[in-house]
């Protein structure tokens, strides 16, 4: 581990944080952008911008590649794939977006509370964040799935369960420092509770931190959701999502034509690469709160 | 040293019973009776019923069947599959050596190519340099199943070198039904593995007892074994121990994906098949070897580190 030494008076000089950032994004850190504005553009436009019915196939057109207004081509039940990749990127995206939110407020949450009261209330959540830990997340997937049947809604809260104990294990330590400061002192002597002292003074001040995790956490969640659904346990065929795709079109691969899963696979790709990069550099600009 | 092992060989324990309880608990509490997977949804004669609630303790309350499984677990017995009519264990038994190939295998792929490439990345020229960070780039950003899919189609459909499904017999036919399984296993951690030990080993470089070293007239070769590597070691096996961890579970998916009869692919067919008593004994499985892993990273930073306090927690 190396530990990042910060000029403060440089970093003072710096007009803001989110200018700084903003300039250290280089030609990566735009294609990055570019890539996830687009991904948005189609997990909300998706379905209107689909040229054709994502679920209605036509089996003679099975495995046939693109022409005419099929750019990509169709799938081995002879369904348009370009169509079903718009519609597919909601479940994607917006399912991942939500497990990181779900997996921040927890995480958050319980760094907060661990940090503010110590003691007891350290003690017992940290044997709870230790048995969460013996789980992976794609193990607790499985099991959630069984309990409850497999759907995006199971896969998706068991994530988030198991990504918040790495969300609060960061957090905690960052809220532990800033609870040692003194202006929080000063803030308790003069009666402020903690529930507006967490409020507005912790929070605002680790923000920057939850912001790089949530978007780590968002590039870990596509994957595993994705995972996921390829195992047939999060999104259900015939529902257009990239994961499921991926895998209904494993048939067609490996009777060599591979469009399908390839597709759905470089979105994927293109989609977690543009978000951890950017992770990168907001976690790199807010490393000096993390040490 | 005892007493560090100690510790954490009673947090060992204690974790794994919450977690078995944790895992007993979900599933107990999942709709669907055990009797309708038992008869088929058919009505049957009370005596029947009776004789199975008896054989499989389901009038016991949750506390004493709980006991009841524990201490079947404790003496290697997991229960028995309803659907399968076939001992949990047997069928653990039967899938574990796929998963245990399979896992070492990766584990051997990332320590050799992840280090080496790291290692070669941080020592070598520019061009070499940007090589390395350039793939470690693209495989890091290559999941599992992503990078399954691909090798599939590159290697095994265009290129015809290696199977694509199945386990395959004898050793050598098993070693190449598992490559590319292995291969797309270790993608993404490979990669993170190489970026690790690359800073890593360039940190340690610009130390100063390394330039005291090369200044008094060392021997490259031997400051870079004794002074760099040796230092660079306590991440790279950190980071090394957390990915192989990782991949127990991750290898469900991988299993999956090349129709490898193993243990993660069961617990995927179990889940589907709601044969709950399999997917607590395959989950309970998994579970240990995830945390024995942990428990060795731990104890092999410690003795890699002697500036780490006997006692407390590898970060």
């Amino acid at each position: 581990m190396s530990i990042e030494i910060v000029d403060p008076v440089a970093e003072a000089e710096e007009a803001s944080p989110d200018r700084r950032t903003l300039r250290r994004l280089g030609w990566v850190g735009w294609i990055s952008i570019g890539v996830i504005v687009l991904a948005l553009l189609m997990a909300v436009l998706g379905p209107i911008l689909a040229p054709f019915d994502p679920n209605q196939g036509d089996l003679s057109f099975a495995n046939v590649g693109p022409f005419g207004q099929h750019l990509l081509g169709f799938d081995g039940q002879g369904r348009d794939v370009l169509s079903r990749l718009l519609v597919g990127a909601r479940t994607a995206i917006f399912g991942a977006a939500a497990v990181a939110l779900v997996a921040v407020v927890i995480g958050t949450t319980l760094a907060l509370v661990t940090a503010w009261f110590g003691g007891k209330v350290d003690a017992t959540a940290s044997v709870v964040i230790d048995v969460v830990f013996a789980f992976p997340g794609i193990l607790l997937a499985i099991l959630a799935a069984a309990v409850f049947g497999p759907s995006l809604f199971s896969a998706g809260l068991a994530l988030a369960i198991a990504y918040s104990p790495y969300v609060a294990r960061v957090l905690r330590g960052a809220a532990l420092k800033e609870r040692a400061m003194t202006y929080i002192a000063a803030l308790e002597v003069q009666g402020f509770g903690a529930w507006r002292l967490c409020a507005r003074h912790l929070l605002p001040n680790i923000s920057s931190l939850i912001v790089a995790q949530g978007t780590i956490l968002f590039g870990f969640a596509m994957v595993d959701l994705a995972a996921i659904s390829f195992l047939g346990l999060g999104v259900q065929t015939p529902q257009a999502d990239w994961g499921v795709m991926v895998s209904e079109g494993k048939t067609s691969l490996l009777q060599g034509y591979p469009l399908v899963s390839i597709s759905a696979v470089l979105c994927i790709v293109a989609v977690v690469a543009a978000v951890s990069f950017l992770g990168d550099r907001l976690d790199t600009s807010s490393k000096a709160v993390n040490r | 040293m005892i007493a560090f092992l100690g510790k954490r060989m009673a947090m060992l324990l204690a974790t794994l019973l919450v977690a078995s309880f944790a895992i007993y608990g979900a599933l107990y509490l999942a709709p669907g009776s055990p009797i309708a997977a038992l008869t088929g949804g058919r009505s049957v004669p009370p005596e029947v019923l009776a004789q199975l609630e008896e054989r499989y303790h389901l009038n016991e309350p949750f506390l004493t069947r709980y006991w009841l499984w524990l201490s079947g677990v404790v003496r290697g017995d997991l229960g028995e599959s309803i659907p399968l009519r076939q001992d949990v264990s047997t069928i653990i038994g039967q899938r574990i050596g796929v998963t245990l190939q399979l896992v070492m295998l990766t584990a051997a792929i990332i320590i050799i190519v992840g280090v080496g490439l790291g290692i070669v990345g941080a020592l070598g020229r520019k061009s070499v340099d940007f090589g390395v960070l350039l793939a470690s780039t693209v495989s890091a950003a290559l999941p599992a199943f992503a990078a399954a899919v691909l090798l599939q189609f590159v290697f095994g459909v265009m290129l015809g070198w290696f199977p694509v499904l199945g386990t395959g017999d004898g050793f050598v036919d098993q070693l190449r039904h598992l490559t590319l399984p292995a291969l797309a296993l270790a993608a993404t951690s490979v990669a993170l593995v190489a970026r690790v030990t690359r800073t890593a080993v360039r940190d340690e470089l610009d130390k100063e007892h390394v330039q005291t070293a090369v200044s008094r007239g060392l021997p490259w070769r031997d400051v870079v074994r004794r002074h760099v590597l040796r230092n660079a070691a306590i991440p790279i096996t950190t980071v090394v121990g957390i990915t192989i961890a990782s991949l127990i579970a991750l290898a469900a998916v991988v299993e999956t994906a090349f129709g490898l009869n193993g243990l993660g692919a069961y617990l995927v067919q179990a889940a589907q098949n709601k044969d709950f008593a399999t997917v607590q004994g395959i989950s309970l499985v998994l579970v240990f070897a995830f945390v024995i892993t942990n428990v060795i990273i731990d104890i092999a930073y410690a003795i890699l580190d002697p500036r780490v306090t006997l006692g407390s927690r590898a970060q």
